[in-house]
């Protein structure tokens, strides 16, 4: 089964969350970078997808995007997910000043998701029909497009800090050391849709809200 | 009698302010002892029938013997009659209040409040405290109310907020380290340099206002080729050879040829006077009087090449490649005042103050010395200050004409930065970074600005306003980099000697036309008043 989908080149809902969690670390690893929150010597280039993202190199940012991103890709599996917002918060005044928002729509139909959770095993795991070089040009577009917001977006003049907020369904269970909060706003925001991408299983949207001066 | 007895009560009743006399009447006893509601209910009824006969009565004054009579006998009438009925029939006939109570049957239709039993406080707080309940949970809002708040949050949150969790994970990220700027701050603020160049109502001239050529003049960083005397001539050394530009006339005249692969390392011309004096690759220093040009003496003490040289009136300072420093005295037959060893590497820069109190040494060693010359002696043996914030060799070097302690000192390739320093106290006060090599650097005398030749990319020059620092203007031109600057005495002019073999005078300091006229127009109205006085 494996190998045929292999030859068709078709990707699996486990290989969609992989993708979708992995845009989401180039991602935001390109926010953090672009917008200038961290500062620039504690990055370093990486290729991926035929494209050079750089990537903090300070560890604890780097575990709390793995915690956070591998938790994320384990509830993609389940569908638990809707919606992960990057939140930028000025650190002294914890106003937010720039959140972007990455939407999750499910595009297969649900059903066969609990045997996958239960087993993996089941006999027909859910399989997208696009090819994953398409995904990956898609998301190229994307990362490219979060790159090009900095002609647009306000300089952040302040010492900023990230969160992530992970918007699921209700009666998914909090993991260890997650708690819940409350969604943030920004009063009188301007809004910038990007492109989309989809995985055939996994379709993101990418937002991003800035305070409009 | 019953009617002498009716007439008393009828005063009683009027008489208000009498106090209640006697015990209880029976009617009153009766209803006490039996429920409150009851009383209640008698109670209100009368009061209301009271009203509407026009006898304002308090409860305790209507019982009379009559009433208590007809108490006695109103369930058995009120079952004939209606309530009312005979609540007007007897209004009419006695036309007294006092027999209402009693008429009003004990099981009335009517809700009648025991005000007395009432709690209104605790009530009232108990119905608020509810609502407000009720608010908090979004119960008692209207349906399309509630639905626009529903669309609302999924307008917000993008989909029902209700049916979603806000889950994030509780060990933050860091935030950055403190006092960390956002780089990109360069970004945005670097639109701010044609901002400044509006600001400044001077018009400078993009393009140089003459171009000489200058074939030959040697590519190095290290050497000082141009001076402009107070007698408008400039002089230029082109590999061996001294040439005199007569800045007035455009008359060109050679000076002198050195022999051999030597070459001119050097030129500085005398405060005041004809006299240049002119350094080789042999480490002679030689004095010509330019007004008979003709050689006046030789002055030897260097054992390498002579690349700077500086005037502080009858002495002579001359910077080395070895790294000394050597002070001549032009007027004696020893003219070796003093030899010191400044530098660990070649002195490119080298300046006295305009009041001539220090002397600025700057070396390929990076080093930029100050030292200073009391009065007596010409100089000390150990430097006042010794600076070593630059990065790369100084070159540029320029003391700031209205204030005698700041000098503006300019980096190499390595450092592009623009250093000022106080030299009484040895700070340093600012520092800007250019992007570029900075090889030379000269103030300006009619405006409060400097000007910096650059290298490396644009090869241009920058006016800078002091001591903001902003851009004022940037000429380019030049196709490689401006090795030196000179100055026109009347301040106007500023000459670029670039390594692309071109001399360039860009005419970017001229004196403000307003300016200048204000003065005469005041003398003219002076005149004028002197005239009317007359």
């Amino acid at each position: 089964m494996t190998e045929t989908q292999q030859k068709a080149k078709c990707i699996t809902l486990k290989g969609s969350a992989e993708l979708v969690k992995q845009y989401l670390l180039y991602g935001i690893n390109s926010i953090l970078y672009q917008r200038g929150i961290y500062p620039p010597e504690t990055f370093e280039p990486a290729e991926h997808f035929g494209l050079f993202f750089l990537m903090s190199t300070d560890d604890k940012i780097k575990s709390f995007l793995a915690t956070v991103l591998g938790q994320v890709e384990e509830w993609l599996v389940q569908k638990k997910v809707y919606k992960l917002t990057l939140v930028i918060t000025n650190v002294n005044t914890k106003e937010v000043l720039e959140k972007w928002d990455f939407k999750v729509d499910y595009e297969a139909p649900v059903s066969n998701t609990v045997t996958i959770m239960a087993g993996g095993d089941s006999p027909l795991p859910e399989v997208g029909t696009k090819d994953v070089k398409t995904i990956q040009k898609e998301i190229r577009e994307v990362i490219r497009q979060i790159t090009g917001t900095v002609s647009f977006l306000p300089l952040l003049d302040c010492l900023c800090s990230f969160d992530i907020l992970t918007y699921t369904v209700p009666d998914c269970g909090i993991p260890k050391e997650w708690d819940e909060t409350q969604p943030v706003f920004i009063a009188n925001s301007q809004e910038v849709q990007l492109r989309s991408f989809s995985t055939s299983i996994h379709k993101m949207d990418t937002i991003v809200s800035y305070k409009n001066n | 009698m019953s009617h002498l007895k009716y007439m008393k009560e009828l005063n009683s009743l009027t008489r208000m302010d009498d106090a209640i006399k006697g015990p209880a009447p029976r009617w009153q006893k009766k209803h006490l002892e039996a429920s409150n509601s009851s009383i209640n209910l008698s109670l209100n009824a009368s009061r209301k029938v009271i009203s509407g006969s026009f006898v304002n009565t308090s409860n305790g004054k209507t019982p009379t013997k009559r009433s208590d009579i007809r108490t006695k006998r109103t369930p058995s009438k009120a079952n004939k009659k209606s309530p009312m009925a005979e609540m007007l029939n007897l209004l009419l006939v006695t036309g007294r209040a006092s027999t209402t109570p009693a008429k009003t049957p004990s099981g009335g239709d009517r809700f009648i409040p025991s005000r007395a039993t009432t709690n209104f406080e605790l009530g009232h707080y108990k119905l608020q405290h509810h609502a407000d309940q009720d608010g908090d949970k979004g119960d008692n809002i209207s349906p399309s109310k509630r639905e626009m708040q529903r669309l609302i949050g999924e307008n917000f949150h993008g989909g029902d907020i209700n049916n979603m969790r806000v889950l994030s994970y509780q060990n933050k990220a860091p935030a950055p380290p403190e006092g960390y700027q956002n780089p990109l701050r360069v970004v945005y603020s670097q639109t701010k340099t044609p901002a400044s160049v509006k600001a400044s109502t001077r018009y400078i001239p993009q393009a140089p206002d003459r171009i000489l050529d200058a074939p030959e003049i040697i590519d190095d960083y290290y050497l000082n080729l141009v001076d402009w005397s107070t007698n408008n001539i400039l002089a230029v050394a082109l590999g061996a050879n001294v040439y005199l530009w007569n800045a007035a006339t455009g008359t060109i005249e050679q000076l002198l040829e050195l022999e051999g692969s030597d070459y001119v390392c050097s030129v500085a011309w005398i405060q005041e006077g004809p006299y240049l004096a002119v350094g080789s690759t042999l480490g002679n220093t030689e004095l010509w009087d330019c007004s008979q040009m003709k050689r006046v003496r030789v002055m030897n003490g260097h054992s390498a090449r002579v690349g700077s040289l500086a005037w502080n009136s009858h002495i002579l300072t001359s910077g080395c490649r070895s790294g000394q420093i050597a002070h001549h005295d032009v007027r004696q037959r020893e003219h070796l005042v003093s030899s010191i060893n400044a530098h660990a590497q070649e002195i490119c820069g080298l300046k006295w103050s305009p009041d001539g109190k220090y002397l600025a040494s700057g070396g390929n060693d990076n080093m930029l010395q100050i030292w200073s010359s009391t009065a007596g002696q010409s100089s000390q043996t150990q430097p006042i200050y010794s600076l070593n914030q630059h990065q790369a060799a100084v070159k540029a070097l320029a003391w700031c004409p209205w204030q005698n302690n700041i000098l503006a000192s300019g980096g190499g390739t390595a450092d592009r930065t623009i250093r000022f320093w106080n030299c009484n106290t040895g700070a340093c006060i600012n520092t800007i970074d250019t992007k570029s090599q900075v090889c030379s650097l000269l103030w300006s005398t009619t405006y409060k600005e400097i000007v910096s030749g650059h290298g490396y990319a644009q090869n241009q020059l920058t006016i800078w306003k002091y001591p903001a620092m902003t851009k004022v203007a940037e000429l380019t031109g030049h196709s490689s980099r401006v090795l030196h600057l000179a100055m026109s005495p009347d301040g106007t002019t500023i000459l670029s000697a670039g390594a692309d073999e071109t001399l360039r005078l860009w005419k970017c300091f001229q004196p403000d036309p307003h300016k200048k006229k204000e003065p005469s127009d005041m003398k003219s109205v002076a005149s004028r008043l002197k005239q009317s006085i007359r």
